[in-house]
């Protein structure tokens, strides 16, 4: 089966903004800019792998106090209560209210823990130059692509609800320091999501993949 | 490349540092910010966090983990973080994480309670729990030593550690309708409340202690007088029928008054003063009573209606109270009778001792000698009637006029005092004697007599029918008949009455002449001898027109 060939094999390199296809050329530590568009023209994106890393590190570090510090204070008739996500998912549940539990549980543990153990494999396996289960590893990375988008559900649901219901003395709902770590959870593995470059998914097919 | 460039002596090529690593390790400051963050908070945290302390209670009702708050003086200071049963499962133990800044508040004697809604006879409290739940609260203690575990309080304190004021000790036989919270009173505002009892080590007296708020704490002196003010106090005197209480709640659920007699000021109380509790006001503010003087009568009367605490009384005066009333036998005289023990203060009548004549010796003495002196006077002892609807009676020690002298031993002790029958039951014997008087009475031939007599009259009667009615009945027919003659006689149209008209027609008429006549004579007295004269005028009146003067005509 023929594959088809790098670019790195045809030592040409891809815009990463416009796709204009230029002829690689080695220039340690400079950028050359795309001759159409003006980006800096790279192989692939440069440190990707361990910038990524560390954003996905920030990420998983702001994950334990948005979980671990109430995002959410309701007072209601003067008796207050703060809760944290797992607390309020949990009351949900208890309180039958099992699709609500389900969505939040789904949008605010289920998907950043997913996302976080998915860019760790993509890149712990990029890393390795691993040439195990490519497409389904692309299919991984669009997942998370996609998924980014709707990662900020918690945020905004505070956001709205702390807007929205302030009835002075009966019922006030005001957001607290967690939602802050959660924002920038979803914004960290989203930053993570973009550093990573995902054509390191078939770089263990560059070097003797044909052989 | 190196190699060779060692061999030529040429300017030695400088280490090439990439930047890329310092990309990598750039960008590894962001984790690093993150990590620092966490940290700082973790800090944050473990610095502002107090003293976990464990509390229990009775009952875990209105407490719930992670949102049931401590609060001291309404600010929030710490949190209930668990709840859970003590080993035995007995009670209910909750874990409070106390703030940094409330840590001061953890004292070894430091209170804590559940404040829940309550209704009591003194109002309401605690409303605002009934939204936002129960809450904990706390009253710091006064030891330096810092606490951990704690029991709570079943109710409220009643006074809270740093109130200002003072507390003072009462002591009482019972604890009759007070109980801790109920108000202390001075001149009916409350100032204070009660804030624990204790029953006395003995069992036979309750100690009270009341917390007096500042600034009435100061109107507690050395003279000052506590008295239960619970209840209604009902009197019926001389003035009229008298409903005396304090407040409404006072009534429900008792209450202590203090207050001074008038005329006594005496130094601020101490702190923890003690006090006793009188029964109630008039108690409270009567004059000490000094050193009792037991005393014995001897009734040889029923003295139903007489219990123990009846008052005695000299002229009216309250002097001491009946303490014993114990059945006797007079061995000489073979009747049973009645000894009353009765204790009187002699310090009620230390203004009478005082005028009398010196007197030396003791106070028993004089006493005695005083006693020995009245009773040669007459003074004697009754049991009197105090309540003629309930027939309560009290000993009054009177001066009775025409006793029979007795003997009086002022060397006995105790003190007999002589006695005489009560009122009541000299008027008993003396309507008993005019009953035995009755009865004496012939009244068997009283009763014949008058039978006789009656009989006799009852003959006379049908005599005086027979006889002397039907004369009577003539004898008013006649005059009958003569009256009507009399009528038709003087009746208007009656001819009598006509003619004694007209005769006195007449007679006015002659009258007329003979005035005429006397005027013309003292006028003219010549004319009796030469007649009239011509230039005379007759100036009396001219007879009136003929018809005036007719007789009305029927």
């Amino acid at each position: 089966m023929n594959k088809p060939p790098f670019a790195s094999d045809l030592s040409v390199v891809g815009c990463h903004t416009c796709g204009l296809v230029c002829e690689h050329q080695d220039t340690p530590g400079r950028a050359v800019p795309c001759p159409r568009c003006g980006s800096p023209l790279h192989h692939r994106r440069p440190n990707g792998i361990a910038r990524a890393w560390a954003l996905l590190l920030t990420a998983v570090i702001c994950y334990i106090p948005a979980n671990v510090l109430p995002v959410m204070h309701t007072s209601l008739l003067g008796r207050g209560s703060s809760s944290t996500i797992m607390e309020g998912a949990v009351e949900f549940w208890t309180s039958g209210s099992y699709g609500i539990a389900l969505v939040i549980f789904i949008a605010s543990v289920a998907v950043p823990c997913a996302k976080f153990l998915i860019l760790a494999l993509l890149l712990a396996t990029s890393q390795r130059r691993s040439r195990w289960a490519t497409r389904e590893r692309a299919k991984l990375y669009r997942m998370v692509e996609f998924v980014g988008y709707w990662s900020m559900l918690d945020v905004l649901v505070v956001a709205v609800v702390a807007a929205l219901v302030q009835f002075q003395g009966l019922t006030d709902i005001s957001p607290r320091i967690g939602i802050l770590f959660f924002g920038m959870v979803v914004i960290f593995t989203m930053l993570a999501a973009m550093s990573f470059d995902p054509r390191h998914i078939w770089d263990g097919e560059i070097n003797g993949g044909d052989a | 490349m190196n190699d060779s460039s060692r061999a030529l002596p040429e300017p030695g090529a400088p280490t090439v540092i990439p930047r890329r690593k310092w990309r990598i390790s750039l960008v590894w400051l962001v984790p690093l910010i993150a990590v620092l963050v966490g940290l700082s908070m973790l800090v944050q945290t473990w610095m502002t966090e107090g003293p976990v302390i464990n509390i229990t209670f009775r009952t875990a009702a209105g407490l719930e983990e992670g949102k049931t708050l401590v609060k001291y003086k309404d600010v929030n200071v710490g949190t209930v973080t668990t709840i859970g049963l003590n080993e035995d499962g007995s009670r209910v133990v909750a874990t409070v994480a106390l703030d940094k800044d409330a840590a001061s508040l953890a004292r070894e004697d430091s209170r804590f309670w559940v404040v829940r809604p309550r209704i009591g006879i003194d109002g309401v409290s605690g409303v605002d729990t009934l939204l936002s739940g129960a809450y904990i609260g706390v009253d710091r203690g006064q030891s330096t030593e810092p606490g951990k575990e704690y029991t709570g309080l079943e109710s409220p304190p009643t006074v809270i550690g740093d109130t200002p004021g003072r507390s003072f000790v009462l002591h009482t036989e019972d604890l009759g309708s007070l109980d801790v919270g109920s108000p202390v009173y001075y001149r009916r505002i409350q100032v204070g409340r009660v804030a624990s009892y204790q029953l006395g080590e003995d069992g036979k007296a309750v100690a009270l202690r009341v917390f007096v708020n500042a600034p009435y704490d100061r109107f507690v002196t050395t003279e000052t007088r506590f008295w239960n003010a619970s209840g209604v106090d009902v009197s019926l005197g001389a003035d009229g029928f008298k409903l005396q209480t304090q407040s409404i709640a006072t009534i429900l659920a008792g209450g202590v008054s203090f207050g001074t007699s008038s005329g006594l000021s005496g130094e601020p109380a101490a702190a923890d003063a003690a006090y006793e509790l009188a029964k109630d006001q008039q108690a409270a503010l009567a004059p000490p009573d000094g050193p009792s003087q037991t005393a014995y009568l001897v009734f040889e009367q029923s003295l139903r209606g007489l219990t123990v605490g009846a008052p005695v009384q000299f002229d009216g005066m309250d002097l001491g109270k009946v303490v014993s009333i114990k059945p006797d036998y007079d061995p000489v005289k073979r009747r049973f009778q009645s000894r009353v023990g009765i204790v009187v203060f002699p310090q009620r009548l230390s203004d009478i001792m005082e005028k009398m004549p010196a007197l030396d010796g003791t106070d028993e003495d004089r006493l005695v000698r005083m006693l020995q002196e009245m009773v040669a006077h007459g003074l004697r002892a009754q049991a009197r009637t105090g309540n003629l609807l309930t027939g309560q009676l009290f000993i009054a020690l009177d001066f009775i006029p025409n006793t029979p002298k007795v003997a009086f031993d002022p060397q006995h002790r105790p003190i007999t005092l002589p006695t005489v029958s009560g009122s009541f039951d000299q008027l008993q014997e003396r309507v008993a004697s005019i009953v035995g008087k009755i009865d004496k009475m012939p009244l068997d031939n009283i009763a014949r007599n008058l039978d006789a007599s009656f009989a006799n009259l009852n003959k006379a009667l049908s005599q005086v029918n027979a006889l002397v009615l039907p004369q009577a009945t003539q004898t008013l027919r006649q005059a009958q008949q003569t009256i009507g003659a009399a009528h038709g006689m003087l009746a208007e149209d009656a001819t009598l009455r006509q003619s004694v008209g007209q005769t006195l027609q007449e007679i006015q008429r002659a009258a007329r002449s003979v005035r005429t006549l006397t005027d013309l004579l003292s006028r003219y007295p010549e004319a009796v001898v030469r007649g009239r004269p011509k230039h005379a005028t007759l100036e009396a009146p001219r007879e009136p027109p003929a018809s005036t003067i007719e007789t009305p005509q029927r």
